[in-house]
Formats: C-alpha cells, sequence, structure tokens
C-alpha cells in the first residue's frame, strides 16, 4: 500500500514531527510504500541543516535525512511555509537576495502541489500535527 | 476535505489551510471545506484587522467559487456552542450546496458525520 | 474510517469533536497527549464508555508507556496498538482523520 505522510509541525516544540517519523519507520517495516513525506506550516523546520540538539537528544533533523537516505524517500519542504519561515536551498536563497542557504540534507522544496500529487497517489494519507 | 477547526489570526493554520485548498482546486480535485468548532469563526462577518496589522486573508473566501470550491459546510453544532446563528457567516457566492446562490451550508453533526465518512483524502488544520 | 486523536481532552476538545464526528463503526486510536484520554477514572471516562458503545477505541502502546500509564490503569476495553498496529489500523481502514 502506498502512503503519504504531511507533518505540520517543527522539531522538539510539539511531538508531532517525532511520531510522524516513526510512523513512517513503521509503514516501511511492514514492506510499505511512502510516495512522499510532505513538510507544511511550521513542519518545514524539519528541514533546516541548523539544528543542534543536546548529545543525549534525538537529531530529529538527521533521523529524517538518514530515513531518506536508506529508503530513498522524497521529503518536501513547501516553499510558501519555508519562504515564512526561513527555510531556504541555494535557488531560493539567491532568488531571495538572502545571505544563507540552510536546507538539510536529503529534502526538497517545492511546491503544495506536490502535496495534492501526493494525496492522488497514495492509498492513506496521514496528517501529523498539533 | 479540508477542515478548518482554528479561528483566524491566533495561529496561521487556516491560512495556510487556504492556501492548499486553492492549489487543490487548480489540481481539479474535488475539494470540500469543513468549518468545524472554532473554524467557523473564519466566516464570521465584519472581521478587521486593522488593528493588528495582519493580512485579512478570510476576505479570500469569498472567492471559493472562481477557484473552483462549491462544496462548503458548517457544522451547525460548532456555531451554536459558539453563540452563533447562520446570520452571523460571510455569505460566499456561488452555485453549490447553500440556498440561494451562497456556497455555505450549514450541517448537522450528524449529516457532517456523513460527509467525511465520504471523503477519499481529509487534512485537518 | 480511522480517526486518531492527539491531544488531552484537558487541553483541547478534539476528542470531543471526533467523537462527536466519527460515524459509529469507526475506528478511533489515541496518541501523543490524547492517552490520557483513555485512564479510568477522569472525568472523560463517562462519555469515552459511550463513544465505546458505537466506536473501537485504541491506544498507541509506545505513547502510554512513555507517560507512565500500564493497561491496568486504562478504561476496560480499550485496545492497545504499537506504532506496527498504527499502520496495520491505517491500512484495514479506508481514509484516515486526524483530529488535532
Amino acid at each position: 500500500m502506498k502512503f503519504a505522510v504531511v507533518v505540520n509541525e517543527g522539531p522538539y516544540q510539539h511531538q508531532a514531527a517525532n511520531t510522524a517519523y516513526h510512523f513512517t519507520r513503521s509503514v516501511l517495516e511492514k514492506g510499505h510504500e511512502v510516495v512522499r513525506v510532505f513538510f507544511y506550516h511550521d513542519g518545514v523546520n524539519n528541514g533546516t541543516c541548523l539544528t543542534a540538539p543536546p548529545q543525549d537528544e534525538p537529531h530529529i533533523v538527521n533521523q529524517w535525512s538518514r530515513l531518506g537516505r536508506v529508503h530513498d524517500l522524497d521529503l518536501v519542504i513547501c516553499v510558501a511555509a519555508a519562504q515564512r519561515r526561513g527555510i531556504m536551498d541555494e535557488r531560493e536563497s539567491t532568488r531571495h537576495e538572502l545571505p544563507a542557504a540552510n536546507l538539510a540534507e536529503g529534502f526538497r522544496i517545492a511546491g503544495l502541489g506536490q502535496l495534492i500529487d501526493a494525496s492522488i497517489e497514495a492509498d492513506r494519507l496521514l496528517v501529523f500535527g498539533d | 476535505m479540508f477542515i478548518n477547526r482554528r479561528g483566524p489570526y491566533g495561529s496561521g493554520y487556516a491560512q495556510e489551510a487556504l492556501e492548499i485548498t486553492l492549489v487543490g482546486a487548480a489540481f481539479d480535485q474535488q475539494i470540500s471545506l469543513a468549518f468545524v468548532d472554532d473554524g467557523v469563526f473564519l466566516l464570521r462577518v465584519g472581521q478587521d484587522t486593522s488593528g493588528i496589522a495582519m493580512k485579512p486573508y478570510t476576505a479570500a473566501y469569498r472567492a471559493l467559487a472562481d477557484f473552483d470550491v462549491h462544496r462548503v459546510y458548517v457544522e451547525r453544532e460548532s456555531l451554536a456552542a459558539r453563540g452563533m446563528t447562520e446570520r452571523d457567516l460571510m455569505a460566499i457566492p456561488g452555485e453549490g450546496q447553500g440556498p440561494d446562490g451562497n456556497l455555505v451550508e450549514v450541517v448537522s453533526s450528524a449529516e457532517l458525520s456523513n460527509i467525511i465518512d465520504g471523503q477519499d483524502v481529509l487534512m485537518n488544520h | 474510517m480511522l480517526h486518531t486523536v492527539n491531544k488531552s481532552p484537558f487541553e483541547r476538545d478534539s476528542l470531543g469533536t471526533c467523537f462527536r464526528l466519527a460515524r459509529p463503526g469507526s475506528e478511533v486510536l489515541l496518541i501523543e497527549d490524547a492517552v490520557y484520554a483513555a485512564l479510568a477514572g477522569t472525568r472523560f471516562e463517562a462519555a469515552v464508555r459511550e463513544s465505546m458503545t458505537r466506536c473501537s477505541i485504541f491506544v498507541l502502546k509506545e505513547d502510554m508507556e512513555a507517560r507512565g500509564i500500564d493497561a491496568h490503569a486504562l478504561i476496560p476495553g480499550i485496545g492497545t496498538v504499537d506504532y506496527g498496529g498504527f499502520v496495520d489500523l491505517a491500512v484495514r481502514n479506508e481514509a484516515v482523520q486526524s483530529w488535532l
């Protein structure tokens, strides 16, 4: 079965990103497919490369990057929500004449159409938020 | 179906929910909007954001028909719990489920429950 | 349909909205802080029991354990599932509605 996962909250402030990560992992462990993990609202903050949590706490951004790498996942950060919250890849950073880019490894920035596409392609879509 | 359960301006969820609503409609999907709990406040008439200098994005609901969104449901029990009636809601021009060229259809919990049950994809904001 | 609720009923009434709008025969999974709604002896127990006459209610085991809740503390009749079971619930229902 094909799943789409939507993450509406950033790491740490709410459990949503943690729950979404564990759910996504379980979907894959059970042999299902994850069409896309789409990060919307504050969920785009899961895609910044600038987090440095304490060593004895989970590194949520790196967890996503690693899961994405191991399972070839499509981790998509919503461009509109990202622009509001300062998550930028090189192209967006240049386009907006900003001093830096900060997109974490394994994520890409794209439009809301990718969420709609995923909702059409997937058999099940789950939203994790606050 | 996009279910709005939070009011305007206190959080950013509804504004971004509106953006995904319009994108979904542009993808030729059959989009339904439901307003439940504090989400009914999104459609309350008389909003004036000048004092808080925030974008009055709820005015954009009036253009839903232009974006091919024709199914707009408001839960009656949520209205009643907040001391509101249909008269407190903005009219959204268009031909849809609602009466007299108004897309807004106020439905009971039981009716909305059936509508929700028939949806393929649901997103709560 | 599978309904998930993630907020404590003491914080927000998403559970009430879920019970109001979930059709009979639905499955409801309590995750994150919503697991507190499954505790016996709260002011929400009657409402939860009433909903159990119409829907099946489950609690996510990992979130229960994180919060120091063991099975004996739950309202009788509430099932527990782990994350694998969460996936199975999503698979066997036509769609999933998350009441945030």
